[in-house]
């Protein structure tokens, strides 16, 4: 019946209107009726995009129901509603972030006048705890608004049953049938593990345990080179821990790689260690209590070993498809990545069910962009919106001890597209105001702006490493989507005495070869 | 430590490239190819005549200083020229045109081309008719160009070192013309001075960013304890600590802007300049000795300093923001006296290290900008802890004990009614307004006009003042806006639309600022009130949102205090006329937007991007509520 029902729906243009129109006028007092399913629309996952495009589609009127399920990660975490972003991800990340950059405003202060005892020790629990009661107060805020917009929320593991219907499973293994006339799967992506190095599964912990640990990690080698590693270990060299990062071949693969040097250069700077193209082979419990990791040096062949608290691994994440049974539904997935893949609708090859946020194929892993991708959906179903999301000059921020905020294309790919040529690149090295007293070294301060080198010069790329580059890039990420040329943003009047001044004031270009080194102010 | 020391070592040491800027291009040499005898006084007739036919020299490509080739003007350059011989110079590669580099052959004989001294030559003639004729005299007596001094000395001299004067000499100096500064600090009542490089430097943005951020270091050493950090409870600030490292990083920057001028060889004179007489100087340096320069043209740039009550005490025993950062003791119990963004940024910083702070305020608070971020931000201090004396004006300050600091008894007056009020603090700094400094410029012997009430310079917008060869930029000028950025930006395209061919004006629309008040107010574009005036209420819709930033959530600080609107255009598009925001970092989040709005900006294109996540600047992403709705815009708890 249910499938029958579907067939229709797809094939008739007619029906779906009669539908729409029979539920919009029974909204209200026969809001349960949803027509042949139980709900308007069902979404598999409670994070960012998940809940946005739930939240919005109840806005208009719709029966809608959220199902979200934290499996626990190996070590045994888990978390509430919310998804990555608010329990294992930006949010946490960005406090833990601040953390680290309080300590090193504590040291700053001294060279203002403040007269802090030393020495000046950091309590892991204290600020974990900060965090952790944090983020449930944001779980219990989710939980609330879905409440507040009628939405009904079912911690269940969903997987599909057939085109409309999901089975879900509760912690108990009681069971629930849901129908539903759209689906949406926003379920987001966990951290990967590696697959071939003994004893990683059982004594490493990943970004998903990192946040949630009571006490302190203590000496930790964070492995990998993403933005997650990265961050990970400068917050916690910043803290105070002793922290190695290994990696096996560049840092930031996909950033632009003059910046993601100038990164973990400032890293090695802050103290942070690198063990440069090495890839661990095993990892073993000490009778202390310590792990032995074992690694390969790639260019040496040399094997080498060191102790550690605890290990990280941040190598990357896999979508969350493998529980869905995606094939019951006929959604069909990249078999290399197991993303879902998706056309600029965001429906997957069934076409009343789609895939948003990290889950899809090709789309950018952010919080933000599967908040919109999810919000635009749900208009597009329910309320006479054709607005697309626009998937191209999305910025974003890595928040390591020198922040990296860039929107638009890498020097690279600006290049790779338009040709060295036509590509003309604006730079400066700065020092922040607040770094002269504080006696802090600027030297990876750096600005770039990648634009084409045909007059306007339109910005193809903004790239600002510095202190508050999310606030920085920002705005201009708005002047890129109104299609600021070079000229404009010159012609822009600083604010005094900032860093984001100095966008404004980028006149060297790299191929004059001239010093990009700014000078007085 | 008031003075820093090594400045005025330095300002006595005569720099060394004087003159230099000539050596970059050989202006005498050039000269001496023309036939002298038709060379009249009135080069500049050229550009007041516009008859200039196609194949002519376009006018910036005019020789500064082709007057009649007198010997002894002649030498008195090339002495100046004597002590560092001109190093060999590549060609400008920012020649102003075509002909230039032809003219800067190092052989005089080679340097003018047939057709351009032909050219020339016509010109001249011209000029000369037009100057027997009697007509053009007599405009240019008006606009005090008769009287032409011989040779000039300077293409350029600019009057006032700060951050518009500078910026103007480095880029005239780009186009090798010869550029001379002036800068002079009358020390303030109690006896503070300061080097090269104006207020922003000295005794405006840069110390002052610097204490508003050492005021935030306080409040992050409390929010640190939150993050887990063993900060002690009671954390003592030592005023004379910072005011020394802030001090030190002025010197710095004073000493980078003397060595700039050096390379870029501007001639730079630590000496007082006014007007004696048509495209005329005289300096006066601080032992009193007095020189004389000429130049083909003049940029006032001599910016404004604080006002005073005009009260009984008032210069003897208050001080002003020219004194307060670099004051060698702790200024204590303060009243701060106004409400401008000065004042309220200086009582913000001071009430950061724990001092007791009064601001008295006669109307209200930052006039000009959005009163309802006014309002917020006055709001904000008090909850911090800063007292606030509405509707009072100081009528009298008297000293009860001298020292470091002292104590003095402040008598105030009710602007509404005959009630007085009494006060007794260590320091009273004034912040009431600020004036500009023309009045004592020599202008009226120029015929330079100011408006007499303000002291302000009405200029085109091309910055020029009534007197065609005399330029006035900065915080001097009528009805712009006084900031270092613009004065800068002013400054530089000057030069290049004298010296470099541009036609580029300065934009003095959409400037953003940003307030440094404890919570940071950035701004760009109208103020709410403005906006409902110049388009009317109903065409314009206000998006607002209170947030929380993340950071501020450990600590549980501050919720619903930091806040974000716009304003929109409703009949265009709803184009975005107006950006406030209040919150930490608002300078940095801040200037992106003004990029955007210079590009036009509008709700939908701020509704299309996407935000960063988790920085306070996402906020402007998701704006729904307009103020006409009058929805909610408080933050629930989390």
């Amino acid at each position: 019946m249910a499938a029958l029902a579907a067939v229709l729906q797809s094939r008739s243009l007619g029906f779906p209107w009669l539908l729409r129109t029979w539920a919009g006028g029974a909204r209200g007092a026969a809001r349960g009726a949803a027509g042949l399913h139980d709900y308007d629309l069902l979404v598999i996952g409670g994070g960012s995009g998940g809940l946005a495009c739930a939240k919005e589609a109840a806005q208009l009127g719709r029966k809608v129901a959220v199902v979200d399920y934290v499996d626990p990660s190996p070590r045994g975490t888990r978390w509430g509603l919310g998804g990555t972003c608010v329990n294992v991800g930006c949010i946490p990340k960005k406090l833990m972030h601040q953390a680290a950059l309080l300590g090193g405003m504590i040291q700053d202060a001294r060279n203002y006048g403040w007269e802090v005892a030393q020495p000046i020790l950091h309590d892991w629990r204290k600020m974990a705890e900060a965090v952790q009661n944090h983020v449930k107060s944001l779980n219990w805020g989710h939980r609330v608004q879905l409440q507040d917009r009628k939405v009904k929320y079912f911690n269940i593991k969903a997987s599909f049953v057939d085109q409309h219907t999901v089975r879900g499973v509760t912690k108990g293994g009681k069971e629930t049938l849901l129908s539903a006339e759209h689906i949406v799967i926003a379920t987001g992506g966990r951290p990967k593990y590696p697959a071939h190095i003994e004893g990683a599964l059982e004594y490493g912990i990943t970004s998903d345990d990192i946040f949630w640990l009571k006490e302190s990690p203590g000496k930790t080698l964070v492995v990998g080179a993403s933005y997650v590693a990265l961050e990970c270990a400068g917050f916690l060299t910043g803290i105070g821990l002793d922290t190695t990062v290994m990696m096996r071949s560049i840092p930031l693969r996909g950033f632009d790689q003059q910046m993601s040097g100038l990164v973990t250069e400032h890293m090695v700077a802050h103290g942070t260690r690198f063990l440069k193209g090495c890839t661990a082979s095993r990892v073993e419990r000490l009778p202390s209590g310590q792990l032995q990791v074992t690694w390969k040096d790639l260019a040496s062949g040399k094997e080498d070993m060191g102790t550690f608290d605890t290990v990280l691994w941040a190598i990357g994440r896999i979508p969350e498809t493998r529980s869905l049974n995606l094939e019951k539904a006929g959604v069909n997935t990249n078999p290399d990545n197991q993303k879902i893949l998706v056309n600029t609708q965001e429906a997957t090859s069934v076409p009343h069910i789609y895939a948003i946020g990290d889950v899809a194929e090709g789309r950018p892993e952010l919080t933000p962009t599967a908040i919109m991708a999810g919000k635009l959906l749900a208009q597009r179903l329910y309320g006479q919106s054709a607005d697309l999301m626009d998937y191209d000059n999305v910025p974003t921020t890595v928040f390591t001890p020198l922040e990296y905020g860039c929107v638009g294309l890498s020097e690279e790919e600006a290049v790779a597209r338009h040709g060295d040529d036509h590509v003309e690149v604006y730079h400066a090295y700065y020092k922040p105001l607040e770094f002269t007293v504080a006696e802090r070294d600027a030297s990876q301060c750096y600005i770039k702006m990648v634009c084409l080198r045909e007059p306007p010069q339109l910005v193809l790329g903004l790239h600002f490493l510095g202190p508050n580059a999310g606030e920085v890039t920002q705005g201009f990420a708005l002047g890129i989507k109104c299609g600021a040329s070079y000229t404009q943003v010159m012609q822009t009047v600083g604010i005094h005495p900032t860093c984001a001044e100095e966008v404004a004031k980028l006149r060297i270009s790299k191929r004059s070869g001239l010093d990009p080194t700014v000078t007085g102010c | 430590m008031k003075i820093p020391y090594f400045l005025l070592e330095l300002d006595q040491t005569e720099p060394s490239l004087e003159g230099g800027a000539s050596a970059m291009m050989p202006v005498e040499e050039y000269w001496l190819c023309l036939p002298a005898s038709h060379i009249r006084p009135f080069v500049q007739t050229v550009r007041v005549m516009g008859a200039c036919p196609p194949c002519c020299w376009f006018p910036m490509s005019l020789p500064p200083v082709p007057g009649p080739p007198r010997a002894p003007a002649g030498l008195r350059r090339s002495s100046h020229n004597a002590a560092p011989p001109p190093p060999p110079l590549p060609p400008p590669s920012s020649a102003p045109s075509p002909t230039a580099p032809a003219c800067s052959s190092a052989d005089p004989k080679l340097c003018p081309s047939p057709s351009t001294s032909a050219c020339r030559q016509e010109k001249i003639v011209q000029s000369g008719m037009a100057y027997q004729d009697g007509s053009l005299q007599k405009l240019l007596k008006m606009n005090g160009l008769e009287d032409f001094p011989g040779p000039y000395d300077y293409d350029l001299i600019i009057i006032g070192g700060g951050s518009g004067g500078l910026a103007a000499a480095k880029a005239t100096a780009k186009f090798n013309k010869k550029v001379m500064v002036l800068d002079y600090v009358t020390p303030t009542p109690q006896g503070t001075r300061w080097g090269l490089g104006g207020t922003c430097v000295n005794v405006g943005c840069i110390p002052k960013k610097l204490m508003h951020q050492a005021a935030l270091l306080g409040q992050a050493l409390k929010d640190s304890r939150d993050y887990g950090w063993n900060v002690n409870e009671k954390v003592k600030h030592d005023w004379e600590k910072m005011t020394e490292a802030v001090q030190n990083h002025i010197g710095s920057l004073n000493w980078g802007y003397r060595v700039a001028l050096r390379e870029k060889r501007v001639t730079y004179e630590n000496a007082y300049g006014q007007f004696i007489g048509p495209h005329r100087v005289k300096t006066t340096n601080n032992k009193g000795k007095e020189r004389i320069y000429t130049a083909e043209r003049f940029l006032v740039a001599t910016g404004e300093r604080p006002r005073y009550l005009g009260i009984p005490g008032d210069k003897e025993y208050c001080i002003s923001s020219d004194d307060i950062f670099s004051l060698p003791y702790c200024p204590g119990k303060t009243l701060v006296v106004g409400a401008s963004y000065v004042a309220l940024e200086c009582a913000g910083f001071l009430a950061g290290f724990g001092l007791d702070v009064t601001v008295m305020v006669r109307s209200i608070l930052l006039r000009g900008f959005d009163q309802e971020m006014a309002q917020k931000i006055g709001e904000h201090m008090e909850e911090h802890g800063i007292k606030f004396i509405k509707q009072f004006v100081p009528i009298k300050v008297e000293q009860i004990e001298a020292g470091t600091p002292g104590r003095l008894r402040v008598v105030a007056k009710s602007t509404r009614s005959d009630e007085t009020i009494e006060g007794e603090y260590n320091t009273v700094l004034l912040a009431i307004g600020r004036d500009s400094c023309t009045r004592n410029l020599g202008l009226e012997t120029v015929g330079v006009m100011i408006n007499e009430k303000t002291g302000k310079i009405p200029v085109t917008d091309e910055e020029q003042t009534n007197v065609p060869y005399i330029y006035a930029i900065g915080d001097i000028l009528e009805g712009k806006v006084e900031l270092t950025p613009v004065a800068i930006q002013a400054g530089r395209l000057l030069a290049q639309r004298l010296y470099g061919g541009s036609t580029v004006l300065c934009d003095y629309e959409n400037v953003p600022t940003t307030v440094f008040t404890p919570l940071e107010y950035g701004s760009c574009g109208l103020s709410e009130e403005k906006a409902i005036h110049k388009f009317g209420e109903e065409n314009i819709e206000v998006y607002h949102s209170y947030f929380w930033p993340l950071e501020w959530t450990i600590p549980s600080r501050d919720n619903n205090k930091c806040y974000a609107k716009i304003i929109c255009n409703i009949k265009d598009n709803e184009r975005v006329v107006g950006f406030h925001l209040l919150g930490p970092n608002a300078g940095e989040v801040t200037q992106g937007f003004a990029a955007a709005l210079k590009c036009g900006l509008t709700k939908q294109q701020l509704d299309n991007t996407i935000g960063i996540h988790p920085v306070c600047a996402e906020v402007f992403t998701t704006l729904s509520v307009t103020k006409r709705s009058g929805g909610s815009i408080l933050q629930a708890g989390c």
